[in-house]
């Protein structure tokens, strides 16, 4: 065991080599290190957020669904109650119709029936006072009797 | 070993024992440390530095994986104990410490014989492979650590905040107590270098020795060969675990002793 000039100069080689270290190995390895850490969290953080967005987006799509079939609803009660209501107005119509048809034909037939009687009764008269004239065997003055005629019609 | 001299056992190690002492400065160096421990230390260092680089904080190469697994095992260990700010100064010394301590001690796993053999072809005589074995490797860290500690003790509490450490803990302020309290901190600041160094150099030195009896009982025979080669595979597979055990223990000592210069009482 012999102390020499040997420990001076290995402790001179330590310090180079720890010098060496700390300039040029240390820091370059660290630094490509703490690149990749920071790398990977925001990788990771990126991916929870996609994730969280993809829940946010399938919240939202639920909720849109949701809206879309409530105004679908919406639309088919209102061309519901829109056809009730057209064939409601379409029955009213019609039931006025009729009864407007109705009226008309009973009007007519009443005129007829009216110009039938009056028919009726100038024929009447005209036999009437064909037999009186044939009873009284003579001519009436259909001037002067055209009253008492027409009293005898109105009264048939 | 010079050609002509006979090998005796004691030869034989005390051969493998020595180092390639050379003249310098106006005194000795060990040049085998010295070539292999910064030999080491520029393969560790620098293929950190060339694979530092090309990093890419993208999907990284296997090799880069690898480096990357190396330094984020050092930081959780410095992290876990270390509260300051580990990026400046302590987590890039800790790994330093473990690659370099960790190389150094692989070398151990050469065959010995084989690389005398091959370096004496080269030239030298005398060269041992492994630094750590060498005590001036392990003094020349634990001692720069320990000049770390007490920088970084002075750095951090101040000059007056340090002698004031030195002198009211652990015992207590009281002025009777001072003197225990200095004792007890100078018996605390020898031991650290003390045990920090000499368990690295134990070890490594301990299992370099019973290398080398192995492989002089292997030149005894056939049993020698057989029995030798046996318990030299056992001994190699134990020696796997302490060489990173050691490197792994001397950077934690390290991390350790800067937290608790880092850290008041």
């Amino acid at each position: 065991m012999s102390i020499n000039l040997t420990l001076i100069a290995q402790a001179i080689t330590f310090f180079v080599f720890i010098w060496f270290c700390v300039r040029f190995v240390w820091p370059p390895v660290l630094g490509a290190i703490e690149e990749r850490r920071k790398t990977i969290a925001e990788g990771l953080a990126a991916a929870e957020k996609g994730s969280k967005s993809l829940d946010e987006a399938k919240v939202q799509i639920a909720g849109l669904l949701d809206e879309a079939r409530g105004q679908a609803r919406q639309i088919i009660d209102q061309a519901n109650a829109r056809a009730t209501s057209i064939l409601e107005e379409a029955r009213t119509g019609a039931d006025q119709e009729r009864e407007r048809i109705i009226q008309s034909a009973q009007a007519e037939v009443q005129q007829q029936i009216n110009r039938a009687r009056d028919e009726l009764r100038t024929q009447v008269a005209g036999i009437a006072v064909a037999g009186a004239e044939k009873i009284l065997a003579r001519e009436i003055d259909p001037r002067a009797h055209q009253a008492l005629l027409d009293q005898l019609a109105a009264q048939i | 070993m010079a050609a002509g001299e006979s090998l005796t056992t004691t030869s034989y190690i005390q051969h493998h024992l020595s180092f390639l002492a050379e003249p310098f400065a106006g005194g000795v160096i060990h040049a085998d440390t010295m070539i292999t421990s910064i030999v080491m230390g520029i393969i560790g260092l620098g293929f950190f530095w060339w694979v530092a680089r090309g990093a890419t904080s993208g999907v990284p190469t296997r090799r880069q994986a690898f480096v990357e697994l190396v330094f984020d095992f050092v930081d959780d260990q410095v992290a876990g104990m270390f509260h300051g700010d580990r990026h400046k100064f302590v987590a890039p010394a800790a790994l330093t410490v473990f690659v370099w301590v960790l190389l150094m001690n692989a070398t151990s796993f050469l065959p010995v014989d084989w690389a005398a053999g091959a370096i004496h072809l080269a030239g030298p005589e005398e060269f041992r492979l492994t630094p750590t074995a060498d005590v001036n490797t392990t003094f020349a860290l634990a001692l720069s650590v320990w000049f770390l500690m007490i920088y970084f003790n002075i750095a951090v509490k101040g000059l007056g905040g340090w002698l004031h450490e030195l002198f009211c803990s652990p015992f207590g302020g009281n002025p009777l107590l001072w003197l225990f309290n200095f004792l007890f901190n100078v018996v605390e600041y020898v031991s650290k270098p003390l045990s920090h160094s000499l368990r690295l150099f134990g070890n490594l030195y301990a299992g370099e020795i019973i290398f080398l009896l192995l492989w002089v009982w292997a030149a005894t025979g056939v049993s020698g060969v057989v029995f030798g080669s046996i318990l030299g595979l056992g001994w190699a597979i134990f020696h796997i675990l302490i060489v990173p055990l050691q490197a792994y223990i001397f950077m934690m000592m390290t991390i350790v002793y800067l937290q608790m210069a880092h850290e008041s009482h």
